[in-house]
C-alpha cells in the first residue's frame, strides 16, 4: 500500500461522525467611513494613506517624496513617465534593480489595510515584494469593511497567485523591536484616489 | 520512568538561574499577550469568531478523508503536483529527491514547523544540501545551531546583544552594535543575495483549501514571497490538518490568525498560491506523521484545529518563566505538549506536567482548543501507561488515603501544623523541590474547621 493509502484509510477509519457545517461565520462590520478607518489601520501598520484626485497629483507628489531616485517601474499607464525601467522582462531576478514599483491594488480591506494584489496587476509575482519602495493605487469606492466582504469580492484561483498585502514588510525578530523592511519593501504608500 | 535527557522541571531550573533574563522574557511575552488582547477587544464578534473558527475545523475533522481527496484533485488539476507522506523520513526523502533532481545543492527555506518536526535540516545536510532559513528570528538561531523556542517568535529566548554577537560572528557586522534596526538591514543584505541565487525554495503552509486547491502562507517579512518567486521549484509542506473546505473560511481563519499571534489585524503578507508560474514547479507534500493516529483519539483529536498562532505559550505562566527550549520539542508551550506525547510517550510524559492547569491557554485559543483539559486528560494515560516517576504516583496515592478519610485528613493537618511551626526543616528541605523557589506562609493556629465549631459554639 503506497502512503497515501495508508494515510486516507488511517483517516477514514480514526475521524470522527461526520459533524455538518451550519455556523455563521460571516460577519457584519459597521464604520462610520471606510476610507477613514483604512487609513488609520495603514498607520497602525506602518504605510501612509494619501487621498488624490487625480494621477496629476501622484505624480507630483512622488516627484516630491522621491526626489533623485533611479529605478522606478509602474504597471499604471498614466504614471510611465516616472518609469525608467521596463517591466517587459522575463527573468524576475532583473527586478532586484527596482527602487519603487507603483501598481494598481484590486481593492482594500479597512479593518486591516490589506489591499489585494493578484497576477491581473502583477506582471511578475515577485514585483511588490523585491522593489525597495512601494506604492499602491486604489479608488477610495473599492474599499471593504473586513475579510469576508473581501473574500465575496474576490476569486482567489482566478489567477494563479494573489496576496494581501497590509503595510511595508516587517519584523520584530529581536527583542520585539519593530523594524520596518525586514526582505520585501521599505516603505508603502497608498494613494486612494476619490470618486 | 521515562528515558528523557534533561526534563522540562529540569531545564526550566537552569533557565530560572539568570532570575533578570526571566523577568525579562516573562515580560516581553506577556507584552505580546497584552498587544493580542488590545486586538481581540476591537472586534465585538471575537467571540463568535472563535466559535466560527472551532467548528469549521470540528467539521473538517469529520471530513479530513474526502476534503484531502478534494484538495489533491484541484491542486492536481491546477498543475501542483501531490506527494503525500506517512512518516517525517518518507517528508525528508520526498524533499531530497526533488532537490536532487533538479541537480542542485542548495535550498532557501521560509518558516515551517512541520520541517522543524521532521528535522529536515538535518537530515538535509548528511546528504550534502545546505539549507539557509530566511525568517530572521529562525536564521538568527540557525546561525547558533540552536532551534526556535517559540513557533511564531522563534529568537525570542535571546536579547539583542546576543543577536549581535551571532551577526558580528556571521554576517561581520561591528563588535558591540546591538541596534535592531542596523542588525536586520545585515540580515535583509544577506539573505537577498541568498533569495538571488537559490534555485529551490521551501514554504510552510497555512491555510490549503479543499474547494480550489490552493494554499495560504503568511508572512510579515515578505520572505516566503521572495524565495519562491525568484526560485524555479516551490515546495510547500503541510501536515494534513491544514485542511480548510472553502475560500470564504478563510475569512475568518485570517481573522482570527494575526490577532491572536502578535495582536496584528492581519499579518503583511497573505499570499495565496494556486498554480506555478509560467516555468515553474510547485509540489506540495502532504504529511501524517502521527497526526492520523491522533485524530483516533477522542480525547486529544481537538489538538489538531491549532492554527499554530502561539497565543497560549504567550499567556502561559509556565511557558513565560521555563522558556520554549525547556519543552525539549519543535512545538513548545501548551499546544506543543498535548500533541508531543502522541509522536512519543515515553519521551514526552513531563510535558503534560509543564502546567498549572490555570486555563488561560484554552481560554485565548483561537479555535476553542480545550488545552488545559487535555493536559490534564494526558497526564493520566501517561500514568496508567508507565511512563511517569514512581515518586509523583507515590504522591498522588497517599494524598488521595488522606482526602478520602475526613478523621484521617484532620488529623494530618494538625500534624502538619505543629511539624511546620515547631521543626520547619522537617518540610523546608532540598528534598522537598516545592520550596526551592518559596517562602511558605506563617503557620495558622488552627484550622478552618476547627474555627468554624469554636465560633459556631460561640454563637
Amino acid at each position: 500500500m503506497s502512503s497515501r493509502e495508508k494515510i486516507l484509510s488511517q483517516i477514514k477509519i480514526n475521524q470522527p461522525d461526520f459533524q455538518e457545517l451550519n455556523v455563521n461565520f460571516k460577519f457584519d462590520t459597521v464604520y462610520e467611513s471606510l476610507y477613514e478607518k483604512f487609513a488609520e489601520t495603514l498607520s497602525f501598520v506602518g504605510g501612509e494613506a494619501l487621498e488624490v484626485n487625480s494621477f496629476a497629483e501622484i505624480k507630483a507628489d512622488i516627484q516630491k517624496h522621491y526626489q533623485g531616485i533611479t529605478n522606478i517601474a509602474t504597471t499604471i499607464d498614466e504614471l510611465l513617465e516616472l518609469a525608467d525601467f521596463s517591466l517587459n522582462i522575463t527573468d524576475p531576478h532583473e527586478l532586484e534593480m527596482l527602487n519603487l514599483v507603483i501598481i494598481e491594488g484590486d481593492f482594500a480591506v479597512a479593518e486591516n489595510a490589506a489591499i489585494w494584489v493578484s497576477e491581473k496587476q502583477l506582471p511578475h509575482r515577485a514585483l511588490p515584494m523585491i522593489t525597495q519602495y512601494l506604492a499602491i493605487v486604489i479608488h477610495k469606492t473599492d474599499i471593504v469593511a473586513n475579510m469576508h466582504r473581501a473574500y465575496e469580492r474576490v476569486k482567489v484561483d482566478e489567477t494563479g497567485f494573489g496576496t494581501f498585502i497590509s503595510g511595508p514588510s516587517k519584523t520584530a525578530d529581536i527583542e520585539q523591536s519593530l523594524v520596518i523592511g525586514a526582505h520585501g519593501a521599505r516603505g508603502l504608500v497608498v494613494y486612494v484616489m476619490a470618486g | 520512568m521515562n528515558s528523557i535527557k534533561i526534563d522540562h522541571a529540569t531545564a526550566s531550573v537552569e533557565f530560572n538561574k539568570d532570575e533578570a533574563h526571566v523577568n525579562w522574557h516573562d515580560e516581553t511575552l506577556w507584552f505580546v499577550r497584552s498587544k493580542r488582547d488590545k486586538a481581540v477587544f476591537q472586534l465585538p464578534e471575537w467571540e463568535q469568531l472563535r466559535e466560527a473558527g472551532s467548528q469549521i475545523k470540528n467539521h473538517v475533522l469529520s471530513n479530513m478523508h474526502d476534503l484531502l481527496l478534494e484538495f489533491e484533485e484541484k491542486a492536481t488539476a491546477n498543475g501542483i503536483t501531490v506527494h503525500w507522506a506517512a512518516n517525517a523520513q518518507e517528508h525528508n526523502e520526498i524533499i531530497y529527491s526533488i532537490i536532487k533532481s533538479e541537480g542542485v545543492n542548495r535550498m532557501v527555506k521560509s518558516k515551517s514547523m512541520l520541517t522543524e518536526e521532521c528535522h529536515l535540516n538535518d537530515f538535509l545536510k548528511t546528504k550534502g544540501v545546505e539549507v539557509i532559513d530566511s525568517d530572521l528570528g529562525e536564521r538568527i538561531v540557525q546561525m547558533r545551531e540552536e532551534t526556535p523556542s517559540h513557533i511564531v517568535l522563534p529568537a525570542i529566548h535571546l536579547k539583542k546583544s546576543d543577536v549581535g554577537e551571532t551577526f558580528h560572528k556571521h554576517l561581520g557586522t561591528k563588535k558591540g552594535a546591538t541596534d535592531p534596526q542596523y542588525l536586520t538591514e545585515a540580515a535583509r543584505q544577506h539573505l537577498r543575495d541568498t533569495f538571488l541565487t537559490r534555485k529551490v525554495a521551501l514554504t510552510g503552509v497555512n491555510f490549503a483549501i479543499a474547494e480550489t486547491g490552493g494554499f495560504v502562507v503568511c508572512t510579515n517579512e515578505g520572505n516566503a514571497d521572495m524565495g519562491v518567486h525568484l526560485a524555479d521549484v516551490h515546495i510547500a509542506c503541510m501536515g494534513f490538518e491544514k485542511i480548510i473546505p472553502k475560500v470564504e473560511h478563510l475569512g475568518v481563519f485570517l481573522r482570527l490568525l494575526a490577532r491572536s499571534a502578535t495582536g496584528q489585524p492581519i499579518t503583511t503578507f497573505s499570499s495565496h498560491f494556486h498554480k506555478p508560474r509560467a516555468g515553474q514547479k510547485m509540489h506540495i507534500v502532504i504529511v501524517d506523521n502521527g497526526r492520523s493516529k491522533q485524530l483516533g483519539r477522542p480525547d486529544f483529536r481537538n489538538s489538531l484545529k491549532c492554527i499554530r498562532c502561539a497565543a497560549c505559550l504567550n499567556t502561559c505562566p509556565v511557558y513565560r518563566r521555563s522558556g520554549g527550549h525547556s519543552y525539549h520539542t519543535a512545538i513548545s508551550g501548551p499546544i506543543g505538549s498535548i500533541l508531543a506525547p502522541n509522536l512519543d510517550m515515553a519521551q514526552n510524559a513531563d510535558l503534560p506536567f509543564a502546567s498549572t492547569l490555570c486555563g488561560s491557554c484554552s481560554n485565548v485559543c483561537p479555535v476553542k482548543i480545550d488545552i488545559h483539559e487535555q493536559l490534564y486528560k494526558w497526564r493520566q494515560v501517561l500514568v496508567q501507561a508507565g511512563h511517569v516517576s514512581s515518586i509523583k504516583s507515590i504522591g498522588v496515592k497517599s494524598m488521595a488515603s488522606v482526602l478520602s478519610s475526613p478523621s484521617f485528613y484532620r488529623t494530618a493537618g494538625k500534624l502538619g501544623r505543629f511539624l511546620m511551626k515547631n521543626t520547619p526543616f522537617m518540610t523546608n528541605n532540598h528534598l522537598n523541590t516545592w520550596y526551592d523557589q518559596r517562602e511558605m506562609p506563617e503557620v495558622p493556629k488552627e484550622s478552618f474547621r476547627e474555627w468554624f465549631i469554636r465560633e459556631k459554639g460561640n454563637k
